[in-house]
């Protein structure tokens, strides 16, 4: 009964969508108010419809209800409760709702929080918000339905991939959706931006804080992703450039270029055209995704249940959505005011070379994501790119981004003064390149490069430091004076620093532990021990565990340095009956921000013992890989707090209609 | 500097084309040398006697995993068929098989030639999931007619489809 009530909810969110499409239109065409504000009901009612069927959704994996279809196929009896209600978005179908839930919500949120918007440019967003829930619910209700029935219902589910059945992979998808579905709201404002044919400051202060909000919840949604990969695959890697690891890092890197040229757009009124054209390639990067993870045109190893016509109706969404925005970018971008001259060296100038870099290494992964499908259209061989192509190219455009990063907010806008900034940063060059030498003469194996990233993430640290030391005046004026400075620094200005911080974080992670990994793999019997990072491991024992779902053997590896104790690790190898699958549980020794990552691989029997073939690595730093974007993420959130970006822009008085 | 352009705007227009040009030129450059270099060619074991790629050159090798053909070491070696319709070929694999690795069932694997005709894998992948088979195999295997329906797909994902 209730799954009926969810599908009937999610027809009727349809025609509430289509409501608020026709409503919203009618009012900007007509100029009524009255019109208009219809349409904007229509859009709270669309999240209200689309929330109650994703309520009873959740309800029937909650209560094991496998007459749905949906259900059956994942989700069984056994399971703990949080990964029945993972379960609602562990599927195509369900994910689609969860895709339609974020994208009706971030609707509902910019009716509710857009009241200083000028009347006509909140109506067509409205309007063209109306016309994407549309597209997307129709897509789920009539091609991936995730509350149909079954006829002959099962007694028991097909279960939840167990893979997937970990708690940092049941949040990863609700803020990778909000992230992703986040920039509908900025293309939705691009697009009424276009019809409206004006693009101002006030515009880019609107895009700002919903840029900000979902390029957070981005952030932290591939992270959890790739932490998830890194733990529970067991490869010991955190990034593969899988092409749905690329799908959903395009998007980001759009995003975080649209965040700065929209800082351009909204202080200097200059760059409009391209801040509109990175909002409208936000979200199509977004939809690309979506495409990319469901079609199963392209191998990988993260993907959905894969069904060809989904995959070209999905297709024809992203041809039809993006291929509108962009048409009338063309038509009418031209006719957009151009907004004010800057210098060469000017904080300007820093932002448009930001966007240039990261325009570039968005284009050189999008290429590399698809050139095995044109060259298998093309020639009909099919082929892959491996991530050496991704290492060559998208490493020296960051490297020169992560060069420049420092100096950009020591600039001041229109006319910069280069030796100033020079001046302000000589001591952080001189950490930086005291933090490489050492790290060239000190950490053996010797590495050039690893020595290169460490001392490039130290300078964006040592940069983002000096920068707060300009802002508050540091050694320049008594101490105190400067503390009273820190603490009144506007949020905006502490996301950004926070923000640049992460990201040196993550850099200096990311090349540690690149840089000088070690891993080995051995075949023990109990007893048996083998060498890593200066680690000795033992194999103690072998024991078997029964889990609420699975079966498991799980070992107990004793490690030691120079003789002394450091850990004891119990990796496991989980065989799910259900799915008839086998899984492993890595066990992660933290030392600091290094890891000793242990993997229990297969059993196999020799002629006298059984042995065990066990991997492990040592992973130094790799904490920093992961804390990185939580920074860069919470900078951003906490951007958003400023009180700069809720405060209404200075509107006129509108004109009776 | 009298030979640039005298207007704020065209001088603006110039300037970031400047800094445009070299990046995209090492944007294309990097591209191009990249994908010369690390891309490599998928494969079935009849696909490949064709082709004969070079002893030690990148390759994919995708197929059925022979039943009754894997013999695990306790070394921890793995060797193990990889076959299609026209031609089997001998893998070796050093190290943990992916959870969903089985006989029967298809995988790729990455990889190159020995000088001896054996295929030396690097890494073998195997879906997350074991309801689905890699594409190119699917493909590969849907051309030479040894594709037996859609029986991999979930029957109840399938009902869900109106």
């Amino acid at each position: 009964m209730i799954a009926e009530l969810g599908a009937f909810a999610l027809a009727l969110a349809l025609a509430f969508a289509l409501a608020q499409l026709v409503l919203s239109a009618a009012g900007r065409i007509r100029r009524s108010t009255v019109l208009a504000a219809a349409g904007e009901g229509a859009a709270l009612a669309v999240f209200g419809a689309v929330a109650l069927a994703f309520a009873a959704l959740i309800h029937a994996f909650v209560t094991s209800d496998f007459s749905v279809a949906n259900v059956a196929a994942n989700s069984h009896t056994e399971k703990p409760l949080l990964y029945k209600v993972a379960g609602a978005w562990g599927s195509h179908e369900g994910s689609m709702l969860l895709w339609c839930l974020a994208l009706t919500g971030y609707g509902a949120a910019a009716v509710a929080f857009g009241r200083s918007l000028p009347r006509p440019l909140k109506a067509s967003m409205v309007a063209v918000q109306g016309a994407l829930a549309t597209v997307f619910l129709a897509y789920t209700l009539f091609a991936s339905n995730p509350l149909a029935r079954v006829a002959d219902p099962p007694v028991e589910g097909r279960s939840l991939n167990p893979l997937l059945q970990d708690p940092a992979l049941a949040i990863h998808p609700p803020f990778l959706y909000a992230g992703y579905v986040g920039m509908s709201v900025v293309f939705a404002l691009a697009v009424a931006a276009l019809i409206e044919g004006r693009i101002d400051a006030a515009w880019a202060r609107w895009v700002r804080p919903w840029t900000l909000a979902a390029w957070s919840l981005l952030t932290v949604g591939i992270t959890l992703g790739s932490f998830w990969a890194y733990y529970e695959l067991g490869w010991g890697g955190w990034w593969f450039w899988d092409p749905v690891e690329n799908a959903s890092f395009m998007p980001w890197l759009a995003a975080t270029a649209l965040l700065h040229s929209a800082i351009v757009t909204e202080k200097r009124g200059a760059l409009a055209g391209w801040t509109l054209f990175l909002a409208l390639a936000a979200f199509s990067f977004s939809m690309l995704g979506a495409f990319l993870v469901r079609s199963g045109v392209l191998t990988s190893v993260h993907a959905f249940a894969v069904d060809p016509t989904r995959g070209v109706l999905l297709l024809i969404i992203l041809g039809v959505t993006s291929g509108a925005g962009f048409a009338l970018f063309a038509w009418r971008a031209p006719k957009l005011a151009q907004g004010g001259v800057f210098a060469p060296v000017s904080r300007e100038s820093a932002l448009v070379l930001n966007n240039i870099l990261l325009a570039a290494a968005t284009t050189t992964v999008l290429l590399g994501t698809l050139y095995p499908l044109i060259r298998e259209a093309v020639t009909g061989e099919p082929i892959s790119v491996g991530p050496p192509y991704f290492n060559l190219t998208f490493t020296p455009l960051m490297a020169a981004l992560a060069i420049l990063l420092p100096a950009g907010p020591l600039l001041a806008w229109k006319r910069g003064d280069a030796a100033g900034v020079l001046q302000r940063l000589w001591v952080a060059i001189l950490i930086a390149l005291a933090a490489g030498l050492l790290a060239y003469a000190l950490v053996s194996p010797r590495k050039a490069f690893g020595a290169a990233g460490l001392a490039m993430g130290t300078w964006i640290i040592a940069g983002g430091i000096a920068e707060l030391i300009e802002r508050t005046r540091g050694f320049r004026v008594a101490p105190a004076e400067s503390l009273r400075r820190l603490v009144r620094l506007p949020r905006g200005a502490w996301g950004m620093t926070l923000a640049h911080l992460g990201l040196g974080v993550f850099v200096l992670g990311a090349c540690f532990e690149t840089g000088w990994k070690a891993e080995r793999a051995e075949t023990l019997p109990l007893g048996g021990a083998l060498d890593v990072g200066g680690y000795h491991l033992v194999l103690d024992a072998v024991s078997d565990v029964d889990g609420p779902n699975y079966e498991a053997e799980r070992a107990t590896i004793r490690a030691t340095r120079d003789g002394a104790p450091i850990c004891v690790g119990q990796p496991e190898r989980r065989f799910y009956p259900a799915g008839g699958q086998t899984t492993s549980e890595v066990a992660i020794c933290y030392r600091g921000a290094s890891h000793l990552y242990i993997v229990l691989g297969e059993r196999r029997e020799t002629a006298t013992t059984p042995v065990w073939l066990v991997r492990a690595y040592w992973n130094p730093w790799a904490t920093l890989i992961f804390l990185g974007p939580v920074i860069m993420g919470l900078g951003g959130l906490i951007s958003l707090s400023d009180r700069r970006l809720r405060l209404g822009v200075a509107r006129r008085r509108e004109l009776p209609a | 500097m009298s030979w640039l352009p005298k207007s704020p705007k065209a001088r603006r227009r110039l300037t970031l084309l400047a800094a445009i040009a070299p990046v995209l030129a090492l944007a294309v450059g990097l591209t191009l040398w990249g994908l010369k270099d690390s891309i490599s060619f998928f494969y079935t074991p009849g696909q490949a006697a064709a082709a004969k790629p070079k002893p030690g050159q990148s390759i994919q090798l995708g197929g059925l995993v022979r039943v009754g053909s894997v013999v695990k070491h306790p070394d921890g070696r793995v060797e193990f068929d990889v076959a299609d319709r026209i031609a089997v070929d001998k893998v070796v694999y050093q190290g943990d098989l992916p959870d969903l690795f089985r006989e029967g069932q298809g995988i790729v694997a990455m990889g190159a030639y020995r000088a001896d005709g054996v295929f030396e894998a690097r890494q073998v992948l195997a879906k997350h999931d074991e309801r689905y088979m890699p594409k190119e195999v699917a493909d590969a295997l849907k051309k030479q007619g040894e594709w037996r329906g859609d029986g991999m797909a979930p029957a109840y994902g399938k009902a869900a489809t109106p």
